[in-house]
């Protein structure tokens, strides 16, 4: 029995019966908001999005934001039970299906005109048009470091609204009062120390109206948030019995891949199959959208087989060396091709006119791959009048929508089961693989068929982070930088993404700059200007996106203006910085390194660099030794503030995993072109970090932010201008471009 | 073919070159050991040889034939667990977690040839190992703890 509502807010929850139990959750907006994708909805069952479900089978709780490693199914769990009084490793949990509902509000954030730190009304308005936006897209997306700004309050609140509600059940099955009831453990405990099961009160709250006045618990009445928590799969991942979309298995199941043009969105002109179709095990050769598929009775045999097909590729659709993509983007630094000027404080020209030199920098960033250990693969299985696909994904909606485009089937027919990821990194914010996967799946229907790139398939077709190139140009007076002026150029990856969605936005794309208009800084003549290249490589989001490599840039170069300035390269960034939440994170990483006075010794240096991104402001220092062999990274002191710290064990984990993951790839990490095709396929070319090179990391989280913040991505984007601006105080050497290899050798 | 995986043993027609990997993957349905990079440079597919880490990708199953092989799932399970993967949990090492039934082969078979390492010992013996989530520093303290456990420390 569903209990529809009608309102205006999002908070709005209601309960429906399931086969002998309830479940728990948000109706979407329906009337009277003017809304054409809601007057589709179906009855109050369809409109309904459980996140807690109970019947016969226990108490189960549903996360419905993916998990690539971020530890996203974790913390969904934990504020489900911190209002439901449940312990999330006794309960079973589950990912849900996709739905419309479970929509998203807050992963545009980054996509608006305006910085983390900007509070004004105007700035606010357009954020309430982003969650507008997001719902009506249906955006159940992970990424943007969004799945705890979204789940903070609506997870607790649905916990909340569940407990009450079985509270209430038990008041009608008891007669006690509801408010002389308290819950423990899955049970309603009445005064007299009875305990009622969730399961046995389930039947009877789904006929009982919902209790939505309920009030949130003070985090100091907090038993999970906040504390040493337990990650909800880590007994899973350490013992091997964690399932990812690899390892989907299924009777009657056949293995497949694709080899697709390296000219990623090339043709392909023809190919002959001879050879590869009298290979052992080989069912099938299908051809897909730029490349074969081929299908096997074991992944071995059938990439042997890819690899025996001959191919005569059509180019890639741009230019087919890394030498003439970096012509293209030099072309394209110049005011004909501006796309943007978010920054534009003071007057730049007048100190930068004015006599002395000015100081002036170019930056390099090359291609970069997100190359997760788990390659993309997706298992599908076709029938007559549906299809079923079992991948990890970040997101499975458009996945549906494109899926429909491609069979013709219903969105009811379309069955998409997210499975846990072997990392991401933005990767699995592209669905071709899936998409290949399902025209192979055409070719084989009714048969299960589980399509594995090989890791030169996923190298190659990976929607790297794209190249970028900076001029820099900048003024000092004694001891303060006067004047920065940064021209930031590269491709937009919002016109490349949303093209893929078929949702390409019109306007400009801010992301070419963000990371270096948005900093908080009041230098007093100040302005970032972006510039568009045309597309080139299919570009998508890459951890930290656009502040990964902006912040590489602005911090490197506000570094040289401070050295040149003969300032303090920490103290003069708290002296500019304008936002009082991420100065205290300065001073914070200056306390934990004890930056004032403090020698480090022959041979060493220390640099510091700070980014805001995803509204956390993270400051790093990187302790380095000039050896004999090369450089070594000794020490990594963060500090960071993302309001509240619901996991601390896991916030440690995904700033060192971030700072590893900046670092190694500012190492020795680059994708270069030759005849359209990266040169890097594999590991051996694109190593990053290994285990003897990680450095000591000490993380310091504050909690001074106004709001709460995800931190899966804000960590990255600080560790590579701080291992540079490390290697410049060691070693006299300002190394401007990516990888830092290219010129100086790590040990 | 014969195998012998996690004391279990199995009659396989693969071809000897097929690498033990897909073996273990596709026609056993063993799906602990991962598969990454297929070339032996990010040790996903770690597993014992008598008792040696080997990286199962690059090992034609002819050269199993009559070996005894381990997977993560034989080395212990979530009702028994291994120390190895005990330490494992208790310092919370996984994130995306797809390498680390390799890191944990791997970590149990330096484990038993060197019980008491030093820092550099374990710099050494998992470096070989590839995490693209950057879990290393929490690596380095599950083996000391692992090999604390197993000196019955």
């Amino acid at each position: 029995m569903g209990v529809v509502k009608i309102a205006r807010r999002t908070f709005l929850i209601g309960t429906v019966a399931v086969a002998g139990g309830v479940a728990f959750g948000y109706y979407q907006y329906r009337r009277p908001l003017p809304n054409p994708l809601l007057d589709s909805l179906g009855t109050g069952e369809a409109a309904i999005t459980p996140y807690v479900k109970i019947d016969a089978n226990g108490v189960t709780l549903i996360t419905p934001r993916a998990d690539k490693g971020q530890g996203a199914y974790s913390i969904q769990a934990y504020l489900l039970a911190e209002e439901l009084d449940v312990d999330p490793l006794n309960v079973n949990l589950s990912v849900g299906v996709p739905s419309k509902a479970y929509y998203n509000s807050r992963v545009m954030d980054e996509a608006f005109p305006f910085a983390a730190t900007d509070d004004s009304a105007v700035a606010n308005t357009v954020r309430g048009a982003g969650d507008v936006v997001t719902r009506m897209m249906g955006m159940q997306m992970t990424g943007g470091s969004s799945t705890v700004p979204d789940g903070y309050e609506k997870l607790r609140h649905a916990g909340a609204v569940a407990r009450e509600t079985l509270k209430e059940a038990a008041a009608v099955k008891t007669g006690v009062r509801r408010s002389q009831l308290t819950t423990e453990d899955a049970h309603v405990i009445l005064p007299d120390g009875t305990r009622l099961s969730y399961t046995e009160l389930a039947p009877i709250a789904a006929q009982t109206e919902p209790v939505t006045d309920v009030v949130l618990r003070e985090p100091g009445q907090w038993r999970y948030l906040g504390k040493e928590i337990q990650r909800t799969d880590i007994v899973g991942k350490s013992t091997g019995r964690e399932k990812y979309g690899i390892d989907v298995s299924m009777d009657n199941m056949l293995f497949a891949t694709v080899r697709a043009n390296p000219g990623f969105g090339g043709d392909m002109r023809g190919y002959d199959a001879s050879a590869a179709e009298a290979m052992r095990g080989v069912k099938k050769i299908v051809p897909v959208t730029s490349g074969v598929g081929v299908v096997a009775d074991n992944t071995w045999r059938a990439f042997r087989a890819a690899e025996a097909i001959e191919i005569d590729w059509g180019p890639g659709p741009y230019p087919a060396t890394s030498a003439e993509m970096w012509d293209v983007l030099d072309a394209h630094i110049d005011e004909a091709y501006q796309d943007h000027r978010n920054k534009n404080v003071g007057d730049v020209e007048t100190p930068l006119a004015r006599g002395q030199e000015a100081v002036e920098a170019e930056y390099r960033l090359p291609y970069l791959a997100h190359a997760p250990l788990e390659p993309m693969n997706a298992t599908v299985l076709l029938e007559d009048d549906r299809i079923d696909i079992w991948t990890g994904t970040q997101i499975p909606r458009f996945i549906e929508n494109h899926v429909a485009t491609l069979t013709g089937l219903a969105h009811d027919n379309i069955h998409i089961h997210v499975q846990p990821m072997g990392g991401s990194f933005g990767h699995r914010l592209e669905d071709t693989y899936v998409l290949q996967a399902v025209e192979i799946a055409k070719a084989m229907k009714g048969t299960p068929i589980k399509m594995t790139w090989s890791r030169e398939e996923d190298m190659t077709h990976d929607y790297p982070r794209p190249m970028a190139l900076a001029k820099a140009r900048g003024k000092v007076k004694p001891g303060a930088v006067e004047a920065c002026d940064l021209d930031i150029v590269c491709q937009s990856i919002a016109t490349s993404w949303f093209g893929r969605l078929k949702a390409a936005p019109p306007g400009p794309d801010q992301t070419i700059s963000t990371g270096a208009w948005d900093q908080p800084y009041d230098i007093p003549n100040y302005r970032v200007t972006g510039y568009r290249a045309p597309e080139m490589v299919p570009v998508s989001s890459w951890r930290s996106v656009a502040a990964s490599g902006n912040g590489f840039i602005h911090e490197g170069f506000l570094d040289e203006l401070i050295h040149a300035a003969g300032a303090d390269p920490l103290e003069e960034r708290i002296r500019l910085c304008n936002h009082n939440v991420s100065r205290k994170v300065l001073e914070a990483v200056g306390d934990m390194c004890s930056w004032s006075g403090f020698s480090l010794g022959e041979n060493r240096g220390r640099g510091v660099a700070f980014v805001i991104s995803f509204g956390v402001p993270v400051a790093e220092v990187v302790d380095v030794t000039d050896t004999p062999e090369g450089i070594r990274i000794d020490r990594v002191y963060v500090a960071c503030d993302v309001g509240r710290v619901l996991d601390p064990i896991n916030l440690e984990a995904q700033v060192t995993g971030g700072v590893i993951f900046g670092l190694g790839h500012a190492m020795n990490c680059e994708l270069t072109y030759e005849d359209y095709a990266p040169q890097q396929t594999n590991y051996h070319a694109y190593e990053a970090m290994r285990l003897y090179q990680a450095p000591e990391i000490e993380v310091r989280a504050l909690e001074n932010l106004d709001q709460i913040r995800g931190i899966g991505e804000p960590g990255v984007p600080p560790a590579a201008p701080a291992l540079a601006n490390a290697i410049f105080a060691a070693t006299g050497k300002r190394i401007r471009e990516l990888p830092l290899n290219k010129q100086i050798q790590f040990v | 073919m014969q195998l012998t995986v996690n004391g279990q043993n199995y009659n396989v027609d693969v071809e000897d070159d097929m690498p033990l990997l897909w073996v273990l993957r596709d026609e056993l349905g063993i799906t602990g050991p991962k598969y990454g990079c297929g070339i032996a440079m990010c040790g996903a597919c770690t597993v014992h040889i008598d008792g040696q880490a080997m990286r199962s990708c690059s090992v034609p199953a002819g050269q199993v034939d009559g070996s005894e092989v381990t997977t993560i799932e034989g080395l212990g399970s979530p009702e028994a667990l291994h120390a190895v993967q005990a330490a494992w949990i208790e310092e919370q090492v996984a994130q995306c977690g797809y390498c680390q039934s390799g890191q944990i082969m791997a970590a149990a078979a330096f484990l038993s040839i060197n019980p008491e390492p030093t820092d550099s010992d374990i710099d050494q013996a998992m470096s070989a190992n590839l995490c693209r989530c950057g879990t290393y520093p929490r690596i380095r303290a599950a083996v000391k703890n692992a090999a604390a456990k197993l000196q019955g420390v």
